[in-house]
């Protein structure tokens, strides 16, 4: 299904781990938004939104990655990223930090203005569904900061809805933290563990084959859990199964 | 990472089955029935934003409504006093129970109590005290502290409390019923509670234009601890303060359902002065110390929203964190989310710097909160300032500052993401079972390692 109208040049924003981790996530982004009529760029000079910096209080640093950022990105007609977290910290945080800097003020907001999570574009701004299948049941885990930051509930859903074959169950607790939250998970793995324990025992429960989610930092705690705790239910970043290519690899299979 | 004051904590909480069984029980009801409760109230949100709202025109207006406060409550017949930190709280309370030669005092439950350190106060002063909520009876008889801010005794299960009234009490229950157990503790408490010579208790609210003081209970125990003595003395953060009775009931419409849930607490009482010449019953003195404890700092340096607090404790009952490792855990007198924004605020920084720190910034204790209270924002920037003065162990401070460089520089970065690509593919293909300086996440969990390529290189290369 093709939106009308001019074709948007968006930048696409892979993320960190996405880039280190797991690359398939970013061609499932480029392949969906070239699907949906856009002109997708990948700027070159892409690294990390700053996050870890920004919630380990370390504001200097925070600011310093947010200008280059913004430099690198502000030149497009929408800035698209596979997470709500690092969507997150452009559209609600890079603002914050430059709250009392008039210079960069405005460019901080432009750019926030125009910065969307990968789903809630393609839904939302394109109103694109895809014309994909997948065989299978999955389960969906709304990873914190899209949803309370971003409002990204519906519309992961209406896009999955769209995938033939695809079956979804609920997640008793699909709003609840999995334990991930960045530096936390390693700062304080005991209370992490314990959370994720019982995420993944609801995960379990759920019946699905899939889980499916749209933050990779999430994914990885759920499904590193998962995997040690002997589950056969296999992880993938839902925009890779809308894409249709979720009949690969999952997270943590050997590609 | 090493271990501290507050990881021993956590961990030991963690390996307590029975306080993970106390905690779900009481919080899991708590959040059901405070969906319920919010579902039913058909104008919630436009509610929180009125609420909070109020609060930050009080906080805003501190001097006037206190000023406004003081004249009312004087005129009605109390005596006001005034507190700057939690030791002269405590002297103040002790001099006017000294002077009125009182030998035992009932308390009403109170988180001012605590968080001035007044049981500990009292104990020193040998003066008797006596809880008479239920919960803080419970504490009382195992001598510990309280672990939430409603549920004093949350972190017990019944057949622990069970076992410590027979302990203690001198006709336990016979047999093992919830009221069996209550009506125990009635028979202990009610004697002693009758005979104390003050009364006290803390504030759920201030009425500025009226001078009352606001309390809520379920028990009724406020109403039998603060009448029947000569003397009640009230010890309220100046926080507490609303401009009139309608703003009071604007809030406690809020307070209970966020609570536990229910429209309205069993009990809600206005006490406004000592007893009056035509008064069937009442105390005839009635003081109320108003506490500032580091508030006006608060104010003054970025926490005023955290003033808002109504103390419901909706954000402990909704928090991951706190689900897991109780309350005991994080050390202070408040714990949860807004425990882990005031602690650092009475307590320091330097010893409580785990609190900010030991969240995921998941969001759910903002949006329960009844007053709109941006908690995650508060801890970033308890985050921030613990950075900023140096307070971050070693090994974060290295290792966020390396890798905020090496972001700053695409090329490098690229070459950094190559060598832990090369490094981490050492370890393992597919799953990671251990990695060295990722122990805290192999712990637990295995680690997807990294594909062969990253995505900037294979797209540089021209995959699509």
């Amino acid at each position: 299904m093709s939106p009308p109208g001019p074709s948007p040049r968006v930048a696409l924003f892979v993320t960190c781990l996405v880039d280190l981790i797991r690359p398939q996530v970013g061609f499932a982004a480029l392949r969906t938004l070239e699907a949906a009529r856009c002109t997708v760029v990948v700027p070159s000079g892409q690294t990390c939104c700053g996050q870890p910096a920004l919630n380990s209080g370390a504001r200097d640093e925070a600011v310093a990655i947010a200008k280059r950022t913004i430099a690198l990105l502000e030149g497009h007609d929408a800035v698209v990223v596979p997470s709500g977290s690092c969507a997150a910290t452009i559209r609600v945080h890079y603002p914050e930090l430059f709250e009392h800097d008039a210079a960069w003020r405005p460019r901080a907001q432009a750019i926030a203005a125009k910065t969307y999570e990968i789903m809630a574009y393609l839904d939302e701004v394109r109103g694109w569904r895809p014309d994909t299948a997948l065989a299978a049941t999955a389960t969906y885990h709304d990873s914190c900061s899209g949803l309370r930051e971003l409002g990204v509930k519906a519309q992961p859903r209406r896009l999955l809805r769209g995938v033939e074959g695809l079956m979804l169950k609920p997640l008793k607790g699909e709003e609840t933290c999995c334990g991930f939250g960045g530096t936390f998970c390693v700062k304080y793995p005991a209370i992490s563990n314990a959370i994720a324990t019982e995420k993944a025992d609801a995960i379990e429960a759920s019946g699905a084959d899939l889980l499916l989610s749209g933050d990779l930092g999430c994914l990885m705690n759920m499904a590193g859990k998962l995997h040690r705790d002997g589950s056969s239910v296999r992880a993938f970043h839902a925009i890779e199964v809308i894409a249709g290519m979720g009949d690969g690899p999952a997270i943590g299979e050997d590609a | 990472m090493s271990a501290t004051a507050f990881t021993k904590r956590a961990d030991a909480a963690l390996a307590d089955p029975i306080l993970k069984v106390a905690i779900e029980r009481t919080a899991s009801t708590a959040e059901t029935k405070r969906g319920i409760a919010v579902k039913g109230f058909a104008h919630f949100e436009e509610a929180r934003t009125r609420a909070a709202a109020i609060k930050d025109h009080v906080v805003e207006h501190l001097g006037f409504y206190l000023e406004q406060f003081e004249a009312a409550a004087t005129a009605a017949g109390a005596q006001v006093h005034w507190a700057r930190t939690a030791d002269e709280a405590c002297s103040i309370v002790i001099d006017i129970c000294k002077a009125a030669g009182a030998k035992t005092v009932a308390r009403s439950k109170s988180m001012m109590g605590e968080e001035i350190g007044l049981p500990h106060a009292l104990a020193e002063a040998g003066i008797g005290r006596i809880e008479t909520d239920l919960a803080e009876h419970i504490i009382q008889l195992a001598d510990e502290r309280p672990s939430h801010i409603v549920w004093p005794a949350m972190h017990k299960t019944s057949e622990q409390v069970s076992a410590l009234f027979k302990q203690h009490h001198l006709e336990p229950h016979a047999e093992e019923t919830i009221p069996a157990m209550a009506e125990s503790a009635r028979r202990h408490l009610r004697d002693g509670m009758l005979a104390a010579d003050v009364g006290i208790s803390g504030a759920n609210f201030l009425v500025a234009e009226s001078g009352a003081v606001c309390t809520v209970t379920n028990e009724g125990n406020a109403e039998l601890s603060l009448v029947p003595p000569r003397i009640h003395i009230v010890t309220a953060g100046i926080e507490k303060l609303v401009p009139s009775m309608g703003h009071a009931v604007q809030l406690l419409r809020l307070l209970a359902r966020s609570a536990t849930g229910a429209t309205l607490t069993q009990y809600t009482t206005f006490y406004t002065g000592p007893k009056r010449a035509a008064d069937a019953d009442g105390p005839d003195v009635m003081h109320i110390v108003l506490i500032d404890n580091g508030r006006s700092a608060m104010r003054a340096e970025g926490l005023a929203e955290m003033l808002r607090c109504i103390r419901c404790g909706a954000c402990m009952n909704h928090c991951v964190v706190f689900r897991q490792i109780g309350g005991h855990a994080y050390g202070g007198t408040y714990p949860g989310p807004m425990g882990a924004v005031l602690t650092p605020a009475l307590d320091g920084l330097a010893k409580n710097r785990d609190l900010p720190n030991a969240c995921t910034l998941n969001g759910k204790c903002q949006e329960v909160c009844p007053v709109k209270i941006p908690l995650p924002t508060l801890l970033r920037g308890w985050r921030e300032r613990s950075w900023r003065e140096g307070l971050e162990p070693v090994s974060v401070r290295q290792g966020i500052t390396a890798w905020a460089w090496v972001a700053q520089r695409p090329r490098l970065y690229r070459a950094a993401v190559r060598a832990a690509i090369f490094g981490m593919r050492r370890f393992g293909r597919g799953w990671i079972r251990t990695l060295p300086m990722a122990g805290g996440w192999t712990a637990h969990r295995d680690l997807p390692a990294p594909a062969a390529e990253s995505f900037m290189a294979r797209y540089a290369k021209g995959e699509r």
